[in-house]
């Protein structure tokens, strides 16, 4: 019972808010809205006891996405009447195709649910189900089968880390303070460093 | 009792906003970022409840494969935004023709 009312809760207000984040006027609005879906889709996968992506949705999302989009819709500027200009011209054509891919969907669904296709079940995992905590259970199955695939996903963040400093990053416009490396490693000892034999009671002319 | 089937349709739903999202708001690129975010939600809700309610893991461990995409996603498109906005003064994107494509 309170599992069917934990579960309507959360998907109501989920796609409420995923509603408001497309119609939203302000785009902070939109942000604040995107962070409540979230929170929302986290309580649905904790209610199917996979706290672990949860989690991971709270933090990824919540805490660095979200976060990042507040960010650059605060600092850029931004015109929110005109963003708004072509929306009513939009509509017509965006619900019609919104309601083709529902009803697609649906169809899909609906195929599903009359036991046309058989999707075999789920023996074949060698993953343990449920018998641990979902975390530990994850965590033995990320760091052993897919080890590859969960240092190929740390190098795609690397990829996108460096990428996303190279496009904004912009040199300053002083000259100070500038390092040129090329120029730091074409230095050699020899007309780096001098030697002086200075004289006693005399100074180093350089 | 709640099934898989109310995930699905939760999951299609979600899907469907976001599409109708792109479509609605096709001048201004940090709401289509945003409705992309709520597709990949919605993949990962899916990918949650069949991995949950058919007792394999693994559509978990990809759930957090689809959440590092998307999040290297939203990294470079809001760098590409920040860039484009420093050029122009506007973030406009029916305007954007300097390609040419």
């Amino acid at each position: 019972m309170i599992q069917t009312f934990a579960f309507y809760l959360f998907a109501v207000l989920m796609i409420a808010s995923a509603v408001m984040v497309i119609t939203a006027r302000n785009p902070v609005h939109s942000v604040l809205w995107l962070i409540l879906a979230f929170f929302n889709a986290a309580g649905l996968m904790v209610l199917v006891g996979a706290e672990f992506i949860a989690m991971l949705l709270v933090i990824v999302y919540v805490g660095a996405v979200a976060v990042l989009f507040l960010f650059v819709v605060m600092m850029l500027d931004i015109d929110v009447a005109a963003m708004r200009a072509g929306f009513m011209k939009n509509f017509p054509l965006g619900i019609a195709i919104a309601l083709i891919l529902l009803a697609e969907l649906v169809l899909g669904i609906g195929a599903y649910q009359a036991g046309a296709i058989d999707l075999g079940t789920a023996a074949a995992s060698d993953a343990p189900a449920m018998v641990e905590s979902n975390t530990a259970a994850i965590g033995a199955l990320l760091y052993s089968k897919y080890i590859f695939l969960f240092e190929i996903a740390g190098i795609i963040l690397l990829v996108a880390m460096i990428g996303a400093i190279v496009l904004t990053h912009r040199p300053s416009k002083s000259k100070r303070g500038q390092q040129d490396i090329g120029k730091q490693v074409r230095r050699n000892p020899d007309e780096a460093t001098v030697m002086k034999q200075p004289e006693v009671g005399k100074g180093v002319e350089l | 009792m709640i099934g898989i089937e109310h995930y699905v349709v939760v999951s299609t739903l979600l899907f469907v906003l976001g599409v109708l999202g792109i479509f609605l708001n096709r001048k201004n690129i940090i709401i289509i970022l945003m409705a992309i975010e709520l597709i990949l939600l919605a993949v990962n809700i899916n990918m949650v409840a069949f991995s949950a309610f058919l007792g394999d893991l693994v559509g978990q461990v990809f759930a957090m494969f689809i959440l590092t995409v998307a999040a290297a996603e939203a990294a470079i498109g809001l760098a590409i935004l920040m860039i484009y906005f420093r050029g122009r003064g506007t973030i406009a994107v029916d305007d954007a023709n300097q390609m040419k494509g």
